[in-house]
């Protein structure tokens, strides 16, 4: 058995485990969103073991390192990120339904980084510049980052979709969402959450660079992304804490600052040049 | 309220703080669509002249130090500051005043209340709430007030400074990337391998800098992977004051050396078509260090030998050669063997037996910065941390008792306020109604 199988099964396993989120939300079957946490739980096992498995076989190769290294490993570990972030949230709120909101974006990083064209499975030894322990905690703390701010997007979506108008939609199948209320302190406690982990995020990078080139700062295309994305989410922040801002304005922003995330991670890969380029392939 | 004038209510406004975010958010983009710093031409070549022209006068080719980006920051600056002074006293106030001079009429209003009987005096009464209390961590401070007995206690009065200390570690970093702009520089040098200098060269300008002491390359070395790829650049690195050598570091990209300010980064190398070479001759113990091209005859005169590096193979491992040496010191027929880069092999003589090391010969790239504001930001960064830990998961929690005489026994009053995180104090709220009902003598009358 090697890393890629155990990968290979956590996509299929997060595929169907979205299904039955939706399929639960949809027929209001409460059995099949239990199968899907069960599902959803048990797949992130295997997808940990698979993380493990190809950072021992990195070793075995001769140049172990920690497989946050490329952007197929960032996408397996933003997926895995996404899965622990909500488990906890699922946990700790008791609402199976936020996972037909949660767990699609961790199929859809899996089979991205799986499927699509120009990205490079091969585990690979590090460029000098990468041999750096900053740089683990740089990619870990802005994926647990970018993991809070999927799942925020997704409930900004379940928000909209539920409001109507000034008031809130009761009958049908939008009706079985929690209480708008619900959601909009869902939302504002992951954003939160989010935005603690981006500035670590941003600060480690920032460290790391200093390290390796004698600039904590350059300007470089994906540093300011990660900066645009900071200052989006602050301003939610303000306009909440201080304007009083909630509900749809909060859930628009959340959707507005997870494009600013994508943006950041694949938009200045594929578009944009820069420092951070290696990271494309 | 007092009247604002009109110009600190507009930098107080949180409307601007708004504004101003999303202004640097939209405005950042340009900077990563446009490349930053490059030649005049460039932006003609991609942007046609008008365009190139525009761009000059805006100073979008390098907008990041352009007067309207500062401009924006200095304004972000501003509103954080001007709206800092205004909040803080007043928050201030709340952590420093006296909560035993509460009105007992406010508290019989606020959110969060309950009412309770007991049957016991209102000094026992208040000796077993203080009981009840410390268990869960509340020490209370009293003072008698008209019949009875008032009780405060709070919890986490310090985080109402997380917010201020957030926005001071901003203003903190702004400070240390000014220090480091004013008075720090970052430069460049080249140092061929055994070699030493006390010049870098400014970046950009190319403005020669003369060090007060001397860095010197001893080595510097390449390693690759199997795959090809690079694996590691690393210099041995000396400091050299007075002609001593005072601190020697080993460097790699990640790991520089720091030196009275100044840190050396291994940024890139040269190879030149050279070789480094040293013999020793066993015997006498003498020893000379040489820089050889290949293919020619060297002589070392003052020990009668002549040699040379005459073929070049790469061996099994990627980026690593092997060189076949010819020897001659005149005792016996010259010899010639091979042997490979950064390697030392022995060799036998007639008369002598002779140690020989061999290695590419390179110049490493230091990039040479000098930031004496770096421990600002850190410092900055830290604090930015810790305050919005501090912000965002600590609350300013305070409740009062009060206990007055009440036929019989006694009435307590328990009120409590949290500035933040309203749902989690509801639930320390409860407990606490819980444990004070759980004792036999006293009981709910009512609760809110
Ligand atoms: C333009 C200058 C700024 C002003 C005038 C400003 C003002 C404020 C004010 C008045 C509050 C509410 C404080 C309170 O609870 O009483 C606040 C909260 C906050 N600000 Fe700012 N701010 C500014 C810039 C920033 C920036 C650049 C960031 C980060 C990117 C930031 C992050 C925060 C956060 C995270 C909070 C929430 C803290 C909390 O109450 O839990 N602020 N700000």
């Amino acid at each position: 058995m090697n890393s890629s199988q155990l990968l290979g099964v956590s996509t299929l396993g997060f595929l169907l485990a979205s299904m039955l989120y939706i399929g639960a939300l949809i027929f209001r079957a409460k059995t099949a969103s239990l199968v899907a946490s069960i599902l959803t739980l048990l797949t992130f096992l295997v997808l940990t073991g698979g993380i493990g498995l190809r950072w021992n076989e990195s070793y075995q190769m001769g140049f172990g390192h920690a497989p946050l290294s490329n952007m197929y490993e960032s996408l397996v570990f933003f997926a895995w990120s996404i899965v622990i972030f909500y488990l906890i949230l699922e946990f700790k709120f008791k609402n199976r339904i936020l996972g037909a909101f949660a767990i699609p974006f961790a199929f859809v990083s899996m089979a991205y980084a799986s499927f699509a064209k120009g990205i490079n499975q091969q585990i690979a030894p590090l460029i000098p510049a990468l041999q750096s322990n900053w740089l683990i905690a740089h990619v870990m703390t802005c994926f647990v980052g970018y993991a809070a701010f999927a799942v925020a997007c997704g409930l900004g979506v379940m928000y909209l979709l539920k409001s109507d108008g000034k008031k809130e939609k009761t009958t049908g199948l939008i009706g079985t969402l929690p209480a708008l209320k619900i959601i909009d302190d869902i939302i504002h406690k992951t954003i939160v959450f989010g935005f603690l982990w981006l500035s670590v995020g941003i600060i480690t990078g920032a460290i790391w660079a200093n390290s390796a080139w004698g600039t904590y700062w350059s300007w470089d295309p994906k540093e300011t992304w990660s900066l645009i994305t900071w200052f989006v989410y602050a301003a939610t922040l303000h306009a909440r804490f201080t304007r009083g801002w909630t509900g749809k304005r909060i859930a628009w922003l959340a959707i507005i600052g997870f494009i600013s995330v994508i943006f950041t991670y694949f938009g200045v890969n594929f578009l944009l040049a820069g420092l951070h380029s290696y990271g494309s392939s | 309220m007092k009247k604002k004038n009109p110009i600190q209510a507009f930098f107080a406004s949180v409307k601007l703080t708004l504004f101003v975010l999303f202004m640097l958010a939209i405005l950042s983009i340009i900077g990563t669509v446009v490349p930053q710093n490059k030649p005049a031409e460039f932006y003609v070549e991609v942007y046609g002249a008008n365009m190139a022209g525009l761009f000059q006068t805006l100073d979008v080719p390098d907008m990041y130090s352009s007067w309207w980006f500062t401009g924006l920051l200095i304004l972000l600056s501003l509103n954080m500051v001007v709206c800092i002074l205004e909040r803080f006293p007043n928050a201030w106030r709340l952590i420093t005043m006296d909560n035993l001079q509460m009105k007992l009429q406010k508290l019989e209003r606020m959110g969060r209340r309950g009412l309770f009987s007991s049957n016991m005096s209102v000094s026992k009464t208040t000796e077993v709430l203080k009981d009840i209390f410390a268990r869960n961590g509340w020490k209370f401070q009293q003072k008698s007030q008209d019949d009875g007995t008032l009780l405060f206690s709070q919890k986490g009065t310090w985080s109402r400074l997380g917010v201020y200390a957030f926005h001071a570690s901003i203003l903190i970093i702004f400070v240390g990337a000014m220090i480091g702009s004013f008075w720090g520089y970052k430069a460049g040098v080249r140092i061929p391998e055994t070699t030493s200098t006390d010049t870098v060269y400014e970046f950009g300008t190319n403005k020669p800098i003369k060090l007060d002491f001397e860095v010197k390359c001893k080595r510097f070395k390449l390693t690759y992977y199997e795959t090809g790829m690079p694996k590691e650049f690393r210099s041995e690195l000396a400091i050299i004051e007075n002609g001593k050598e005072v601190l020697a570091k080993s460097i790699v990209v990640n790991d520089p050396l720091s030196y009275k300010g100044l840190t050396f980064y291994q940024s890139s190398y040269e190879a030149y078509q050279k070789l480094l070479v040293t013999l020793k001759n066993n015997e006498t113990g003498v020893g000379k260090e040489f820089l050889i091209p290949p293919g020619e005859e060297i002589p070392w005169a003052e020990e009668k030998v002549s040699f040379g590096v005459i073929n070049k193979q790469m061996t099994a491992t990627p980026g690593h050669f092997r060189y076949k040496i010819w020897f001659n010191d005149n005792n016996g027929e010259a010899g010639n063997f091979w042997m490979e880069e950064d390697s030392t092999s022995t060799f036998q003589r007639p008369q002598a037996t002779y140690t020989i090391t061999l290695k590419e010969f390179f110049a490493t790239g230091l990039q040479v910065t000098k930031d004496p504001g770096v421990w600002c930001v850190y410092f900055g960064c830290i604090l930015m941390i810790l305050s919005l830990i501090v912000a965002f998961f600590f609350s300013h929690r305070r409740i009062w008792l009060y206990v007055s005489e009440s036929g019989q026994g006694s009435r307590i009053l328990m009120s409590g306020s949290a500035n933040k995180n309203k749902v989690g104090f509801d639930k320390t709220f409860a407990a606490l109604t819980e444990s004070i009902q759980e004792n036999e003598y006293m009981e709910a009358v009512s609760g809110q």
